[in-house]
């Protein structure tokens, strides 16, 4: 995409053509927004922030998926499988060695990571719908493994009850509190998440995805770079996985299923593939939807009293399967795609359409 | 004058697909600073050629040695760090990347930031970008091609994407650069453009380059010696001239005796 300024503004040096952000307004509106969203708790109600915590997680579920498919081009279905082992590794090491969740959750990333590499690497040998097969696996392997092993440390389906976390005295013991968590960890991760894009790693990844043959003929090893977008596809999925659980303060085999898995590929489908603005745009709209067919579903079932109970719990899939079928005809590069034709339109304004 | 040493020795090479001979035991040297042209009808096995150089394909029998080392026992993502580059017949950039990223993801053999340092950017690995974005930018300047260096090569014509390729090949900064038709799809003034960037980039970046090209007449002007396969069998290797009048080479293009010429 060709980066249009206005007339008269020109960058000197290439550290500041590099630059995500170039202009003082552009820190101001970034850290406004950033205030902005830590303050919810002060204007906005409970069910908001839940909401918002929400998002915050599954945004940075989506940036480890995005590294994966959206980057590398290898398509996963088994993220939502990685925030289980995020979530089991951070709550066990809390329950039984009573660590601080500021190094649970980084041990829990790392654990998450290691499994992950391990799902990756059929990659070696399999491309595409074929691998989007054996990554499945890890969906059905894991949660079987939390739901059969070790019954007296996972406790089989029951699942665990994860403590709340205690930092520096504080207990994050609401949604309002736990906010704070969400939001800082989304800010390292977006910051990790884009640094890995825009570097040597992530033109090694994009070079993956676009053509391996050339790649590998120019030096870069698709294997190695697979395995390491695997690996923080799954470190990022640890990451969510430790804050869903501590979040919601239980944990068992059901809690991150393959129907997280698909939600989580459409959010990053909705928002688009390999941009670092997609997983904040796809997890929003998703989340959004969700929350809307939670609403709407007393009213629709008001409307049709004779299949009341089903008609709500197929609203969800319903709208959707619906949001993503009307995406992939009219908008198949993602929401941030619009943004940038958006974007684009209001520069050149008046003379684009 | 002393003779150039060789830099790239091909012994013997011999190429089954299945029953298929691509390649039966052609040989043929590459001396340091000269442009060897390889020739042929088509299917003759030039890009099957290339293709053993670099690794892609494993010759059934023969060597490769480039500066004494042999190429057919170097994984194919260490031979660019040896110092050979190339370019592909039909064009394989990385669509998504621009101009730019396309060249410094070929820097990659040349830098050093690993995972850790590309996720935390900050210092180091900015550091290394910024180096290497100037080597970039001076091919960028050199192959013209400061007004697409931010459109993503998708978006490109043909002929532009072919001096992408060209671009990022030499950022790579290989000793020996093999080039698999450089010039196909390219109209009169494409093809000439493209040819003085071949030979600036031989003479000022003192490269020695493997050209398969279809194009005779451009073929004759540039080459110091040129290759004749047919079939996969090597029927003739000299200087221009000496390819021009040989009887076997006219009878491969023409597929009889030329009696009247």
């Amino acid at each position: 995409m060709t980066v249009l300024r206005p007339a008269g503004e020109f960058d000197e040096s290439y550290a500041t053509d590099m630059a995500t952000i170039r202009r003082g307004w552009q820190w101001i509106a970034l850290f406004g927004l950033i205030a902005g969203v830590y303050l919810l708790p002060f204007y906005a109600s409970q069910s908001t922030v839940a909401l918002v915590n929400r998002i915050a997680i599954s945004i940075i579920a989506v940036q480890g998926l995005n590294l994966l498919t959206g980057y590398t081009g290898q398509i996963s279905l088994g993220q939502a499988a990685f925030m289980t082992v995020g979530g089991y590794i951070s709550a066990l090491l809390a329950i039984h060695f009573g660590w601080s969740f500021l190094i649970t959750l980084p041990v829990a990333a790392l654990g998450a990571g290691v499994i992950g590499l391990f799902f990756g690497l059929p990659s070696l040998r399999v491309k595409g719908f074929y691998l989007a097969m054996s990554t499945l696996a890890a969906q059905f392997i894991i949660p079987w493994f939390t739901r059969n092993a070790f019954p007296e440390l996972l406790n089989g389906a029951q699942g665990v009850n994860v403590p709340v976390p205690v930092i520096f005295g504080i207990e994050f013991n609401t949604p309002q509190k736990y906010l704070y968590l969400t939001i800082t960890f989304l800010i390292i991760t977006t910051i990790l998440a884009s640094n890995a894009a825009r570097s040597r790693m992530g033109r090694a990844f994009v070079a993956v995805r676009d053509n391996d043959v050339a790649a590998e003929l120019m030096g870069i090893s698709p294997f190695k770079y697979k395995l390491q977008a695997f690996f923080l596809a799954a470190v990022f999925a640890g990451v969510a996985g430790a804050l869903s659980a501590h979040h919601l303060r239980h944990i068992n085999s059901e809690s991150f299923n393959l129907n997280d898995s698909v939600l989580l590929l459409g959010m990053l489908i909705l928002g688009g593939m390999g941009t670092n603005l997609g997983p904040f745009l796809g997890a929003a709209a998703v989340e959004l939807i969700i929350e809307f067919a939670t609403i709407a579903g007393p009213i629709v079932s008001a409307w049709i009293p004779s299949n009341s109970a089903g008609g709500v719990q197929a609203l969800r899939p319903l709208l959707f399967g619906l949001a993503l079928m009307l995406f992939l005809i009219f908008e198949p590069k993602g929401l941030a795609h619009r943004w940038q034709l958006i974007k684009a339109a209001w520069r050149l304004r008046p003379f684009a359409r | 004058m002393t003779e150039p040493p060789i830099l790239l020795s091909v012994q013997d090479v011999t190429l089954h697909f299945g029953r298929v001979q691509a390649l039966s035991r052609v040989s043929f040297d590459v001396k340091e600073g000269e442009i060897l042209a390889i020739i042929g009808p088509n299917g003759a096995g030039k890009t099957s050629m290339l293709n053993c150089i670099s690794h892609f394909y494993t010759p059934s029998q023969g060597h490769i040695y480039f500066q004494g080392r042999d190429l057919t026992k170097t994984k194919p993502t260490q031979i660019p760090r040896l110092g050979v580059a190339r370019t592909f017949q039909n064009l394989a950039l990385y669509s998504g990347l621009s101009t730019l990223d396309n060249l410094m993801a070929a820097r990659h053999i040349h830098m050093k930031t690993g995972m850790l340092g590309s996720l935390i950017y900050w210092g180091f690995g900015h550091r290394e970008d910024l180096r290497h974005r100037e080597v970039v930018e001076e091919i960028i300047e050199f192959l013209e091609m400061e007004s697409i260096r931010k459109t993503v090569v998708g978006a490109l014509p043909h002929g532009l994407r072919k001096r992408v390729e060209l671009g990022r090949a030499l950022a790579l900064e290989p000793k020996l650069l093999l080039l698999d038709e450089p010039m196909t799809g390219m109209n009169q003034e494409e093809k000439e453009d493209m040819a003085r960037f071949i030979l600036d980039a031989h003479e000022l970046r003192r490269l020695t380059l493997v050209l398969i090209e279809h194009d005779m007449g451009l073929v004759m002007d540039i080459a110091d010696r040129v290759v004749v396969l047919d079939f996969g069998l090597k029927i003739a290797e000299g200087t221009p001239d000496e390819i021009r009048n040989n009887p076997d080479v006219i009878k491969a293009y023409l597929g009889q005796e030329h009696r009247h010429l």
